[in-house]
């Protein structure tokens, strides 16, 4: 027999609002379906009543977590249609914090899935490490959350020499506890059994189903934005993209702890390597009429950013695809045929920032090609219309037992 | 008697609800947990995160209101027990920050619910949200 089973939008489970559906056949998934909107802000339509530079601020906050990519991602687009060339000791910078910010919130995502596997204290050790990342950035940056550092033609604040020292003193700290991790994941065996063989995810099904970031390094195709389209100062940072071939939650889990060692070496060599000079340039206010699409690689996955302008100080057009959005229609195939208690886990696993992937799709009609607007009281009266077709009495309503 | 000691653990041991009410980044809410990580740790106040309504004391409530979300904030605070807290934390939840003018926000969680305590900030230190539950706790006592 089948049951139908809403999961949110409150839910303990769920940290934010989405409501999850589900068709379960005893304890084994059947079917799910994700419903958004619950956290929609409207952000895309406040962006074209802001200038650019104001645009930078409510970029940032798109997402919480990767608050640094949406406003790098946002600024290099600017960047180009302004054809400006940003300072080259500001755009160190800002791959300094870029990483920074990877590591704060891999050992964030960390915590979590221990958490959801049950295992409470590794979530209270990243989350105490998370911590010195934190503090990093807010020396340098003066906030815990949101930096705001990037501008057009660089970054607003320089480092100098004793917070260089101070950031690689603590380096050395992360670094040691990362191995402890490594070592701890790979030595306990409930950790894995909980964690293996879950959120199965094959190499196709990824590139069909357009997953991104670790979920689709974890499926073993090494797909990266910063070594397939270089941007800031990758193309000069010795790295190696993670991959991953077990295609479940521990592959994911094992991309994710790699990341974070390849990071602690690209903010030593970014250290080491900062080169002199001003840290911004001047940039224009006006930007000319054109559009321009940028890419970046979010801790989540890959970021896009779509920027029109018109030749005055405010975006025509700003459109954002958040890696979260990308990764749902793999989290979908990866919940089918699992358990109901993988599902924190797995949905846990493509690391979800639900605020970041609710943005307006516009719909063509399908037979026809045009678009459509509807106003607020004729979305409001198809809506009464639809709930008067549904009959909402329950006829088979029995008790079960 | 009994009132008594109802409310000397209501003030020694009161339960949180983390409600995210839709419309915030995500920041405040990731502030919260780290207030009651080991740095911060707002459990030694007695302070434990719940994740039902019905067994919370006091709700802190991040983001901005979503007119998707409005009816089921609602929901939630009907089903905290009496008497309720409401903590509106962060400058989402007191006065809609960044998506102040959007169209799909309620300009701060006051104009649904009564708050009882606000802490500013975008997103606010840990430590401001330690402040507010003290004086929460104190102003109950
Ligand atoms: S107050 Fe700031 S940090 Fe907090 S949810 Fe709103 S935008 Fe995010």
């Amino acid at each position: 027999m089948e049951y139908k089973v809403a999961l949110g939008p409150q839910h303990p489970a769920l940290h934010e609002a989405v409501s999850l559906r589900m068709t379960l056949d005893g304890e084994i998934i059947r079917d799910a379906d994700l419903k958004l909107g619950y956290s929609h802000r409207g952000i895309e339509k406040l962006a074209e009543e802001r200038s650019f530079i104001q645009n930078i601020y409510l970029t940032e906050r798109i997402c919480g977590i990767c608050s640094h990519s949406h406003t790098t991602c946002f600024t290099q687009g600017v960047e180009q249609l302004m054809e400006l060339v940003p300072a080259r000791r500001g755009l160190y910078i800002r791959t300094l914090i870029a990483e920074l910010e990877r590591v704060h919130s891999h050992l964030l995502w960390l915590g979590v899935a221990g958490q959801e596997a049950g295992f409470e204290s590794f979530f209270m050790y990243t989350w105490r490490d998370r911590e010195v990342v934190l503090d990093i950035l807010e020396w340098i940056s003066g906030n815990r959350v949101h930096y705001a550092m990037n501008t057009f033609g660089g970054v607003r604040r320089d480092i100098d020499e004793l917070q260089k020292k101070k950031i690689l003193d603590n380096l050395g700290l992360l670094r040691q506890r990362t191995d402890y991790y490594l070592n701890l994941a790979a030595s306990e065996p409930t950790f894995i059994g909980r964690l293996a063989g879950v959120g199965k995810l094959s190499k196709e099904q990824a590139i069909a189903l357009c997953a991104v970031g670790p979920t689709l390094r974890a499926s073993g195709v090494p797909m990266d934005v910063r070594k397939d389209d270089p941007y800031a100062v990758y193309d000069e940072i010795p790295f190696e993209v993670c991959t991953a071939d077990s295609c479940d939650v521990l592959g994911r889990a094992v991309v994710r702890v790699k990341e974070l060692i390849q990071s602690y070496n690209m903010i030593e060599f970014i250290l080491q390597n900062l080169p002199e000079g001003p840290f911004k340039v001047k940039a224009p206010r006006k930007v000319k009429p054109n559009e321009v699409y940028s890419r970046y690689e979010a801790p989540r996955g890959e970021n896009v950013h779509y920027i029109k302008s018109n030749g005055s100080d405010k975006p025509e057009r700003l459109k954002v695809r958040a890696p979260t959005l990308a990764n749902y229609p793999a989290t979908i195939a990866m919940l089918k045929s699992g358990f109901i208690a993988d599902i924190p886990l797995i949905f846990a696993a493509i690391d979800p920032c639900i605020c970041c992937a609710e943005r307006l799709v516009q719909l063509d009609n399908p037979r026809s090609g045009e678009s459509q607007v509807l106003s607020f009281s004729q979305l409001r009266s198809m809506a009464n219309a639809h709930y008067k077709k549904i009959d909402l009495t329950k006829k088979e309503a029995a008790w079960p037992f | 008697m009994i009132e008594r000691l109802v409310h000397w653990s209501r003030v020694k041991s009161p339960w949180v609800l983390h409600l995210n009410a839709g419309g915030g980044c995500n920041g405040c809410d990731i502030e919260i947990l780290a207030a009651l990580m080991p740095r911060f740790d707002l459990e030694r106040f007695g302070v434990q995160l719940k994740g039902t309504p019905r067994h919370a004391d006091v709700m802190i409530c991040t983001g901005a209101v979503t007119l998707q979300n409005r009816d089921r904030v609602l929901r939630v605070y009907e089903q905290v027990p009496d008497p309720k807290f409401v903590v509106a934390a962060g400058a989402c939840a007191m006065a809609g920050c960044v998506y102040r003018g959007s169209y799909h926000t309620l300009v701060g969680i006051d104009q649904l619910l009564p708050v009882n305590a606000y802490v500013p900030g975008c997103p606010f230190r840990p430590a401001a949200l330690i402040d507010a539950v003290v004086k929460l706790l104190n102003s109950v006592k």
